[in-house]
């Protein structure tokens, strides 16, 4: 009777494995498809994929997604790193405070990052401009929405994730070597460099490659904020719009890899990291 | 008084170097999260102006209008219920395996194996499903095999329920692993000492003992699935609305600030509403457990 329910439950998650693996598995198939439609199967060839690469649009969102994804991965992690760091200190009512705010920026789904965003840079860029008119004359330079405001945007929430993941790995770091780095008269800051940065540099380099990926990855915040400028899932969404073409399997299929690598480096940072605190703490 | 000034001096070292390193994410909470949320709220209680965009005001006019969008809210609140619904359906007999069967080896692969979607692109996954279930797909596939012809997939309430499973099955089956992985298996051994069938001891255990991951799972994916846009816009087909993308049409489209605003908020205060039940079930739920435990 126990071995039926197992097996029957055994045989149900395999389904539910391939419902998860299988579309995602038949994008990748079609990018490597001949044919001109995408579910249209006619050969093997890596047509689309010279075309893809060939196109100066996709090349543009190309050029704009990684723009933007290593600046604001880069801002997160130092911001994040910064926050966290700092966090140890805070205690009461304050704490409290930045949880919540932590929490918020986590949770609260992109699309009211998007809105709240638009229309912070709106007001305040209509607000600045005419100053800066005044100030500098006709020649002044003129705020508008593009690449820094999905910067900015972005950082938000990346920020949040890193501090998170950094903040747990300082919570199971060995207190017993900085104390000891202390007595022996080293100076903060040397006790920093030398003792701590080593111990959470794990976590800040999966910190900074979870956050380019959800940054590269994202739609609808950018959707909001990049004004006329075009992203990678954005010149994506408005292809499927537009009728689906077999580019978009080979630039999904680019994507797909490059996450599934980053992730799978991620995994390896955190538990290495995850490991050593054990030995360290024996 | 030589020990108040060092201990205030020992004071300033710690706190000033505090307060430099949680400058820049204070700023962007600040400017990027709380004032843009305080903007949207202002602007609710706004009027437009002619032009699209916002003009002061101080009128309860938007909000007395959001009954004239209320198919949006509607067609969200019901198919983020149904989508939640099924999502636990689903992923409760795949975490429960996970948690009770799986040999440790292949545990922390295959749960491993469930996240990684999750991470990876949300539109990506979101077409693939565009793919299979447009004309040229599965509709395509039956009608050669002669079994159904002329079958509508893409863009009907089926096709958005599927999305939303296949996005949000990781983030259910996640948390309901986690409680079920906790959970002590010798009580499932005691109730079947003390002779309960399995269906009472999965009634009486197992379900109430996971509870706090059934409650998160479904929060999270609730919460996601009211600002949702990509799904009902892919594979609703713009027919089937949801609050996302009327709150896209409303700022993006016809630029009417103060209406979208009000739209916002009420999605805000839907969140908010939430998150209170989440927060009031655990805490229920916290102290009932302490008191079980006591009790053995």
């Amino acid at each position: 009777m126990r071995d039926k329910i197992t097996t029957s439950l055994r045989l149900y998650s395999i389904l539910i494995y391939i419902f998860l693996y299988f579309p995602i598995a038949l994008v990748v198939l079609f990018s490597f498809n001949s044919g001109n439609y995408a579910a249209d199967m006619q050969g093997f060839s890596f047509r689309w994929y010279g075309e893809t690469w060939r196109d100066p649009f996709v090349l543009e969102a190309l050029r704009n997604s990684v723009f933007i994804a290593a600046t604001s991965a880069t801002l997160a992690t130092v911001f994040g790193t910064f926050a966290a760091l700092a966090l140890q200190n805070v205690r009461g009512w304050l704490r409290t405070l930045y949880d919540g705010l932590i929490y918020i920026a986590i949770i609260i789904p992109g699309i009211v990052i998007g809105i709240a965003t638009l229309i912070f840079f709106v007001q305040f860029f209509g607000w600045l401009n005419p100053w800066l008119q005044i100030l500098f004359g006709p020649s002044a330079p003129k705020f508008n929405l593009g690449l820094p405001t999905v910067i900015a945007a972005h950082t938000l929430f990346t920020m949040s994730i890193v501090l998170v993941i950094v903040r747990s790995r300082i919570a199971g770091m060995d207190r017993s070597l900085i104390e000891a780095s202390n007595d022996l008269y080293a100076t903060p800051f040397n006790t920093f460099w030398q003792v701590t940065l080593p111990q959470l540099l794990p976590a800040i380099m999966a910190g900074f490659l979870l956050a380019f990926t959800f940054s590269f990855d994202d739609f609808i915040v950018a959707f909001f904020v990049a004004g006329p400028n075009t992203t990678l899932p954005i010149y994506v969404f408005s292809s499927i719009r537009r009728g689906v073409t077999p580019k978009i399997n080979a630039i999904a299929t680019v994507t797909l890899i490059m996450s599934l690598g980053f992730l799978f480096i991620v995994q390896y940072l955190l538990t290495r990291s995850n490991a050593s605190a054990k030995k360290d703490g024996e | 008084m030589v020990n108040n000034t060092t201990h205030r001096k020992k004071s300033i070292r710690t706190w000033l170097p505090t307060a430099l390193l949680l400058a820049p994410a204070s700023l962007w909470y600040l400017f990027l999260l709380i004032a843009p949320l305080v903007i949207v709220a202002v602007f609710s209680f706004g009027a437009r102006a002619p032009e699209g965009g916002y003009a002061p005001a101080f009128t309860l006019e938007q909000y007395l209008k959001l009954p004239t969008r209320s198919t949006p809210f509607v067609n969200t609140l019901w198919l983020a219920s149904l989508g939640t619904v099924s999502c636990i359906l689903i992923a409760y007999p795949l975490a429960y395996y996970l948690a009770t069967r799986a040999s440790a080896k292949a545990k922390s692969i295959l749960v491993a194996l469930i996240i990684v979607p999750f991470w990876t692109s949300f539109l990506i996954r979101t077409y693939a499903w565009v793919t299979i279930l447009s004309s040229r797909g599965i509709p395509a596939i039956l009608a050669s095999l002669g079994i159904v012809h002329d079958l509508v997939l893409l863009n009907t309430p089926f096709a958005i329920t599927l999305g939303i499973v296949y996005n949000y099955l990781p983030l259910m089956t996640f948390p309901l692993y986690v409680s079920l992985e906790r959970l002590d298996k010798r009580l499932l051994e005691a109730s079947k000492d003390l002779g309960a069938n399995r269906l009472a001891t999965f009634f009486q255990i197992t379900l109430p003992l996971s509870a706090s991951g059934l409650i998160t799972g479904s929060m999270l994916v609730f919460i996601l699935l009211m600002g949702e846009y990509l799904i009902p816009a892919l594979l609703g087909g713009g027919k089937i609305f949801f609050v996302g993308n009327a709150l896209v049409d409303l700022f993006l489209q016809s630029r009417n600030w103060p209406f979208g605003s009000a739209v916002a908020m009420a999605l805000n205060f839907i969140m908010i509403i939430i998150i209170s039940v989440y927060l009031w079930l655990t805490s229920r739920l916290g102290g009932e457990s302490r008191e079980e435990v006591s009790l053995f």
